[in-house]
């Protein structure tokens, strides 16, 4: 493991790039990337299944959603403080990821990716049916969010409060990837990703493995999630649909499946590429698209993935 | 305006004379025919975040508001801008989503620095933007129609001094409901907070008044075919009372034409149903003699007075309501007025609280000055009609109209009173800290 | 209404739904089938063949041209698509999803600059009502269910009687297999990317009298069509048609049962067990 140092610095390093950028940035981009850090935390819970599993999942909106619905709701109606609601969110979002891990655990391939759409669906119909409870797709705002421990209080308002929990969880996130990829548990994944049958013989319980695969990125998206409805004060059934399981597919193979630092870059460049874009033309959506199409046709293995292949094989 | 002053004199004469000029007017500037040359080179232009559905479900609506805002900066800049300020747009689309919604708030308060934001439509737009505003301390006028602004459920910054919400709405045409239509209804609505409100003050107001709710049909925002709800209305329902929204509202009103024939109950409708869609379109001739809310009549008529004809044309809608360019363009009559009237609201705060630019001290002064402003007389700058505007409750009251169907027509048939409106207040906004 | 006359208008909409259903899949089982890959630009050609036939129709006066005209232009995109992008990234499965979405977000788009945001509609070619006793129904649906079952029909024709179909199953069963018997692989995969595209549109053409033609009218018909699609089991004509079946009556029977949105939390939930249980889909090959 000579590249490990390396590799750890170079993770580090990311993340006090972030750190320091927070004094730099104009008010709008600390908002961005405030925003884009608790997103990328996301799409690295997606890549965990997607990348080093080797499973396509379109219905991680419900990890995110559950994380988002169980800190938000014990809040809103129990009167739950920050830190109660953060605990119960996460709870939420891993009962979520046992439940998925479960039904799909002998699926593959596009069976895999349509069981966890269609339980993603009926999650997000639920949303919408107990509507009384979650007001469904409009939703309730979050207000006076704050933490106090005795008489230190966080005000979650402050942006500098919002730019550093943003990346004290994507920091964890993101470590917390690095080293399961590195471990033993990460290599038999990959392990599965590139041959189940070879994996059973070596003596692995290939639906053990699965299933810790699913929590760890149910965990993880639900995380984010927690994270975002704590920070931007808002729940709502539209995180539970289709679309926000698309978007850290999309962040993850735009960015790199299958390496620890893609789905950062890929939340990043295509959040700035929606927001630059929409400032130039009203069609903004059709640079997003030509995007997508130039970066399978010169880069299809991601952005980092491209770079690993080029220049630095190391790369986890 | 010294501090104006000041900063000009330390840049260049010209300015220093430009600013002076609006000195000496300082006294006029409330005043909206200012003369034009001095409120272009007096100072620099208000800036208006507009926060619009370009894309998304929202986007027929966001269309038109787009539209409706241009059409009214147009005017008040051609009469001299607010506080002798021209006025400047700074759109920016949220494509339906209450995530980019956010952001594009965020966007509007932090790189574009505008004065204030406007212009919201979709409910879930607003709940997961307005947290943002309060934080950021930015007035955030909303064109919503919902009832999350009255409500209490959101924040000092963000106010609806355009558009009537929903229960106000609701409260005013239901006793005319009752009376006229029948007292057994059915109502179907979409099964989210929108429809709720619907389902729940009119069920109130129709119990109060001897009526009974014969059936509650919600039907789920996802939902694009109709035909196997209608069994749900009871035989005996004597009106059925139907809203709905989004890209599936004409699809809707053809199945319940099919399903009932010219065996069908009373219908009343809200005009949400069918906004932006021809009344002459395939399949909707059933429609014949029902009844639809209205809040500002789509066709013009003899009657129509002055100042709606100017707005009108300003906007640029025919006789059907529909787009001067392509008849099959057909506009949102009774929502998108609540961004002109928006921008008269704006410019009548701005001018009377003395703001000038961003910041706690000005925004201070315009929030209290707006919660002050107690009404808006009919005209060219509040077309719809006369208004209330209750301070607490951050929401504006105005008159209601309910229009028959008469040879693919709306022809008004009877225009509510603003009271009949009104209803018990359940929040109180200036409580809250700035 | 009685429970009698609503389980029969539940069938009716769930069967006339199931045909429009099957059709509307059936692209995307063929070029699931053949090509293997998830094609999420489905969606959009069902949208494109709507708005086309809004276009054509309100310009000739002819529904008929419009039924003609929207499969060739949605097919001429597919293709066009096909050569520019899908051949160039060599059909890599995870490549192509990230390419169709970007597909699917320029051709909504330039639907929004062009023909607008509104839900347009194009009146029924031939219009009826049929009145049964307890309720109205249109005749146009049962129209288009009659449609979507003759071109069904026709299709598993082509597939199963033609050089084209064998040419396209030789190639789904064993692409290495089929090349050495000189089966020109590539323009297959062209042809069947322009087909399924085809197809497609000609089931938003039909649907557009019944729904209207709007920008974002795809999503709904991508995600039904993959459920039916893989429930059915990945490339099976008859698998893709027993599905919209199951889908479409299930969930209309269960509507007369519970609330709509209920009825679709549980056959939605019913597909996810049914696939849980058995990968492969109802009628999938072993080595899926």
């Amino acid at each position: 493991m000579e590249g490990g140092r390396a590799v750890l610095a170079l993770h580090l390093g990311v993340l006090g790039l972030l750190g320091a950028l927070q004094f730099l940035l104009p008010p709008f981009h600390h908002g961005m990337v405030a925003r884009i850090m608790v997103l990328a935390a996301y799409a690295i819970g997606y890549n965990l299944l997607l990348g080093y599993t080797g499973l396509m999942s379109l219905g991680h909106a419900t990890f995110f959603a559950a994380g988002m619905y169980g800190a938000g709701l014990t809040i809103q109606h129990w009167g739950f403080g920050v830190a109660a609601g953060f605990l119960v969110g996460v709870v939420g979002a891993l009962a979520a990821a046992f439940v998925v891990g479960v039904v799909t655990l002998r699926t593959v391939g596009p069976a895999f990716l349509i069981v966890t759409l269609m339980l993603a669906q009926a999650f997000y119909l639920a949303t919408l049916y107990f509507n009384e409870i979650t007001l469904g797709e409009q939703g309730f705002a979050l207000a006076g969010l704050n933490v106090t421990l005795g008489d230190w209080r966080l005000d979650l308002a402050r942006p500098a409060v919002k730019y550093n929990a943003a990346l004290a969880v994507l920091a964890v996130c993101l470590l917390g990837s690095l080293a399961l990829v590195r471990s033993p548990l990460g290599r038999a994944l990959v392990a599965l990703r590139e041959n189940e049958e070879r994996t059973q013989l070596l003596g692995y319980n290939t639906y053990r493995l699965r299933l810790v695969a699913v929590l760890a990125s149910g965990l993880t998206s639900g995380l984010a999630g927690v994270t975002y409805t704590l920070l931007f004060g808002y729940v709502g059934s539209t995180f539970a649909g289709v679309l926000y399981s698309i978007y850290p597919l999309l962040w993850t193979l735009l960015g790199g499946a299958g390496t620890t630092l893609g789905p950062l870059i890929g939340t990043l460049l295509m959040t700035y590429a929606v927001d630059v874009a929409s400032g130039i033309t009203d069609a903004y959506l059709i640079v997003v698209g030509a995007v997508l199409v130039a970066a399978v046709l010169w880069a299809p293995a991601g952005v980092v993935g491209g770079i690993r292949t080029r220049w630095a094989r190391w790369l986890p | 305006m010294g501090h104006d002053a000041e900063r000009a004199v330390g840049i260049s004469r010209r300015r220093f004379l430009a600013a002076g000029a609006v000195l000496t007017a300082g006294a006029a500037l409330p005043d909206p025919t200012a003369p034009r040359a001095l409120a272009q080179t007096g100072s620099s232009p208000l800036r208006l975040g507009f926060q619009v559905h370009r894309t998304g479900i929202g986007a027929v609506y966001g269309r038109w508001y787009e539209r409706t805002t241009m059409a009214a900066v147009k005017l008040i800049n051609e009469k001299g801008g607010i506080a002798g300020r021209q006025v400047e747009i700074v759109a920016e689309d949220d494509g339906t989503d209450p995530k980019r919604g956010a952001e594009v708030v965020e966007k509007l308060a932090t790189r574009h620095k505008v004065d204030l934001i406007f212009g919201t439509l979709f409910s879930h737009v607003v709940i997961g933007s307005a947290p943002r505003a309060g934080e950021l301390k930015v007035p955030y006028l909303v064109v919503s129609e919902g009832y999350h602004v009255a409500s209490g459920k959101l924040n000092r910054y963000v106010f609806q001094p355009g558009i009537t919400d929903v229960r106000a709405q609701v409260t005013a045409v239901a006793p005319w409901i009752l009376k006229n239509l029948g007292k057994k209804a059915t109502l179907i609505f979409p099964d989210y907070a929108f429809g709720h409100d619907h389902r729940d003050f009119f069920s109130r107001v129709a119990t109060a008044q001897g009526g009974t709710i014969r059936a509650l049909v919600p039907i789920p925002p996802t939902e694009t075919s109709f035909t196997k709800y209608f069994p749900r209305v009871p035989a005996d329902t004597e009106v059925l009372y139907h809203v709905m929204v989004g890209p599936g509202v004409l699809t809707f009103v053809k199945e319940m034409g099919e399903h009932f024939g010219t065996r069908r109950p009373q219908i009343f409708g809200f005009i949400d149903s069918l906004e932006g869609v021809d009344l002459a379109s395939p399949g909707l001739d059933f429609l014949e003699g029902t009844y639809f809310w209205e809040a500002f009549p789509r066709y013009a008529g003899p009657n129509t007075p002055t100042h709606v004809r100017t707005y009108r044309e300003r906007v640029g809608v025919n006789e059907a309501g529909a787009s001067l360019n392509d008849p099959k363009d057909v506009s949102t009559f009774s929502h998108m007025f609540g961004c002109w009237e928006t921008l008269y609201v704006i410019k009548q705060a701005v001018e009377k609280s003395g703001y000038k630019k961003p910041g706690p001290a000005d925004y201070k002064a315009l929030i209290e000055t707006l919660e002050g402003i107690q009404s808006f007389g009919e005209g060219l700058e509040h077309p719809q009609g006369p208004k209330r505007f209750v301070g607490s409750l951050h929401q504006v009251f105005g008159q209601q109209v309910i229009s028959r169907v008469q040879k693919r027509r709306l022809e008004v048939v009877h225009r509510t009173a603003i009271e009949d409106s009104m209803y018990p207040p359940e929040a109180d906004y200036t409580k809250q800290p700035l | 209404m009685d429970f009698g006359p609503h389980l029969f208008l539940a069938l009716l909409e769930g069967l006339v739904g199931a045909f429009v259903l099957a059709l509307t899949a059936l692209g995307l089982s063929l070029v699931f089938g053949v090509m293997r890959i998830v094609n999420v630009a489905h969606g959009a050609f069902f949208m494109l063949g709507a708005v086309v036939t809004w276009w054509v129709s309100t310009a000739t006066g002819s529904f008929l041209a419009a039924l003609l005209a929207a499969p060739v232009v949605v097919g001429a995109v597919a293709i066009l698509a096909d050569r520019l992008v899908l051949r160039r990234i060599g059909y890599e499965p995870e490549s192509t999803i990230v390419a169709t979405i970007g597909l699917l977000y320029i051709l909504e788009q330039v639907v929004l600059m062009t023909y607008g945001p509104y839900a347009r509609p194009v009146a029924a070619p031939i219009y009826f009502r049929i009145d049964f006793p307890w309720f109205g129904y249109s005749g146009y649906k049962l129209v288009v269910a009659a449609v979507a079952g003759l071109l069904l029909v026709l299709a598993w024709l082509v597939l199963s009687r033609t050089t084209l179909g064998l040419y396209l199953r030789a190639t789904q069963q064993d692409r290495e297999m089929a090349q050495t018997f000189a089966v020109p692989v590539e323009r297959v995969y062209t042809l069947a990317f322009g087909v399924g595209g085809g197809l497609t549109a000609l089931a938003g053409a039909l649907i557009v009298p019944v729904q209207q033609a709007h920008y974002l009218m795809g999503l709904d018909a991508l995600l039904m069509s993959f459920v039916v699609v893989i429930l059915g089991g990945l490339g099976s004509l008859r698998g893709t048609v027993v599905a919209a079946l199951v889908v479409g009556l299930s969930d209309g029977v269960i509507s007369v049962l519970f609330s709509p949105t209920l009825a679709k939390i549980v056959a939605t939930l019913l597909v996810a067990l049914v696939l849980a249980v058995r990968g492969r889909g109802l009628f999938g090959e072993e080595a899926a």
